[in-house]
């Protein structure tokens, strides 16, 4: 019985694939054929991390050494430093930037000539079409020891050489970039709030905390969770480009993460197989961050997870 | 001039923990809008004016301590201009294959009979969260002859699983009759998607080819890694070596007598360079504005 109903689905899937070949061989396989190269390729190439690996000789003629590279990483001192970096630098950027355009949202939603809205929104999307690079460059001038900041304050402090300084520069400087960019897709929802709902409110006097608690509030509530969640998903992915930047070597102590090593470690000492393996570990950290985040998620609100 | 009676006494309605509110709220919002433009002001007017001068007293507008030398330096050096060059080559072709291939994918991952769309998802959704790092791609690059050609910065994300999943959403709200109406058979797809569907698709499909044109054009990871020729580099690896590692081109500074004299006008150099490089997107991006809401609103149904 089985057997038979599967053969027909089977028949009956091959026949679909005849008549709609085009959806397979034209518009599928470009993008199977990228993904599977230099997506699941690479994944293969994770057996590096656990070999002493010679470019010369391959992955199969390296030495294996099994768990050597992570025993060497997880035992070092440098390992906790780097983690608890990455980890501080990504949650405490989520704690700030991820309300700022929440907020930026509800702000904007209070202005009500659409113009003067319009005008506002295009001043706060700017700074996302500056790159990383040119960021960096911006913010290294306004704090650099002779410039704009130390003149106004009348002092000479380096501030790119404090590590005390490092998180609180990257994780500003994101949001002065991002906050405005990422502000939009909750000023889009709010704006599809219901209309009715909102005079509604307004009519039995409600003022404009209760306004956002029982319309606004609503209206971006789902949304919010799904950001929060994929953001979770990133922790461990935080920013390289920009640390790399924002990096002298007076701020190491805070500025290196894990991401910055594994680039350094690999490609610039050449240590293949020990890269590769801190590049695992923080892969799977992150992978564990966001089966743990959505197992709470889908806790709070009733099943529903991602 | 009627207008504004008659909003002042819609603000003035408002009870008054509203009020303190509201004006806290626009203050907020006023004081990030400053927060954004006075940099951007401040290196505008800091490029035109003599190194000297800004070291020591900052902002003047003793216009006889303006200069034009620092965009001169750099307007005439080349290696600014093969960055450039590059990066829109880099950048157009990019886009253009990026946006093909995803749209494309986009359109059988959308529909409902499509046999293997759990097994496509699963295997795209896979390389979201996991992927063998830096070191595997790496080599594998090199495996395949691609390092230092533009190859190796257009093809790995010639496929975008995000914007993947903002297109199906996309197609998905098109509504069915449009195909039905197409009487397509199976065998005409390619007709159907490039005559009927992409043309009332035009929003989504520039929101995604900006978002890729921006972000090829500001990135620089992977031209660092894959690109060591210095004819092949990107605009951005040309700023980074002049905005963050303080090595302006050679040409740029070499006849100045004293390093005193040459860190100067290397410090001048860093703001004309900034805002020659900038000025291409940022006047570019307010012509995009009304796409940017429909990409939001598309990329947050994504569930």
């Amino acid at each position: 019985m089985k057997d038979k109903s599967k053969g027909a689905s089977l028949h009956s899937t091959l026949v679909y694939m005849q008549h709609h070949w085009q959806l397979y061989a034209l518009f599928m396989l470009p993008a199977v054929a990228i993904t599977i190269i230099f997506r699941y390729i690479p994944m293969g190439g994770i057996a590096i991390a656990f070999t002493e690996y010679n470019p010369i000789r391959g992955i199969f003629g390296s030495e294996w050494v099994g768990f050597a590279h992570f025993q060497r990483f997880l035992s070092s001192p440098d390992f906790m430093k780097y983690l608890i970096n990455t980890l501080k630098l990504s949650i405490f950027g989520l704690l700030w930037g991820f309300p700022a355009p929440i907020l930026l949202a509800f702000l904007l939603n209070r202005i009500n000539s659409a113009k003067i809205k319009q005008k506002i929104q295009l001043v706060l999307y700017m700074p996302n079409f500056i790159s990383v690079i040119v960021l960096c460059g911006i913010v290294r001038i306004l704090l650099s020891v002779t410039g704009p900041i130390n003149l106004f304050l009348g002092t000479t402090i380096n501030f790119m050489t404090m590590p005390e300084a490092f998180r609180t520069i990257f994780i500003a400087s994101g949001i002065w970039q991002g906050a405005g960019w990422a502000s939009i897709m909750y000023t889009a929802a709010l704006s599809n709030a219901s209309k009715e709902l909102k005079e509604a409110a307004v009519l039995d006097g409600a003022n404009i905390i209760q306004q956002i608690m029982t319309v606004e509030w609503p209206a971006i509530k789902d949304l919010v969770l799904i950001q929060f969640i994929m953001s979770v998903g990133n922790i461990m992915s935080v920013g390289f480009e920009k640390a790399y930047a924002l990096q002298t070597d007076m701020n190491m102590a805070t500025s290196e993460i894990i991401s910055t090593y594994v680039y350094k470690k690999g490609l610039l000492d050449g240590d293949y197989g020990f890269s590769t393996a801190v590049g695992l570990f923080n892969t799977v950290i992150n992978i564990i961050l966001l089966v743990l985040m959505n197992q709470v998620v889908k806790k709070m609100n009733d099943g529903k997870g991602l | 001039m009627n207008k504004q009676p008659k909003k002042k006494s819609e603000f003035a309605k408002q009870p008054f923990g509203d009020k303190v509110l509201l004006v806290c709220g626009y203050c907020l919002l006023g004081l990030f809008v400053v927060a954004i433009i006075v940099p951007m002001v401040y290196i505008i007017l800091a490029s035109f004016i003599d190194p000297i001068t800004l070291q020591n007293k900052g902002l003047t507008f003793d216009f006889s301590k303006w200069t034009l030398t620092a965009y001169k330096r750099v307007m005439e050096n080349s290696q600014i201009w093969v960055g450039f060059k590059n990066a829109v080559i880099y950048s157009v072709t990019s886009t253009a294959l990026t946006t093909m291939l995803t749209l494309l994918a986009a359109y059988p991952m959308s529909r409902d009979d499509f046999r293997g769309r759990g097994f496509f998802n699963i295997m795209f959704v896979i390389t979201m969260y996991f992927g063998g790092g830096l070191i595997p791609t790496y080599l594998l690059m090199n495996n395949l002859g691609l390092l230092n050609t533009i190859w190796a910065i257009i093809l790995p994300p010639a496929f975008n699983v995000y914007n993947m999943i903002v297109a199906r959403t996309y197609y998905q709200g098109i509504p069915k009759d449009l195909r039905e109406a197409a009487d397509v058979d199976g065998a005409n797809e390619m007709v159907y998607f490039f005559q009927i569907l992409l043309p009332v698709c035009m929003p989504i499909i520039a929101t995604l080819a900006m978002w890729q044109f921006v972000g090829m054009w500001n990135s620089y990871f992977d031209a660092m890694v894959y690109l060591n020729d210095s004819a092949k580099q990107p605009l951005q690896l040309v700023l980074r070596s002049i905005l963050i590692q303080n090595q302006p081109e050679p040409g740029m500074v070499a006849d100045m007598q004293s390093t005193a004299e040459r860190a100067q006008l290397a410090e001048l150099l860093k703001y004309a360079t900034i805002i020659i490089s900038s000025l291409p997107l940022l006047v570019m991006y307010p012509f995009f504005q009304r796409y940017f809401e429909a990409g939001a609103m598309a990329g947050a149904v994504k569930g």
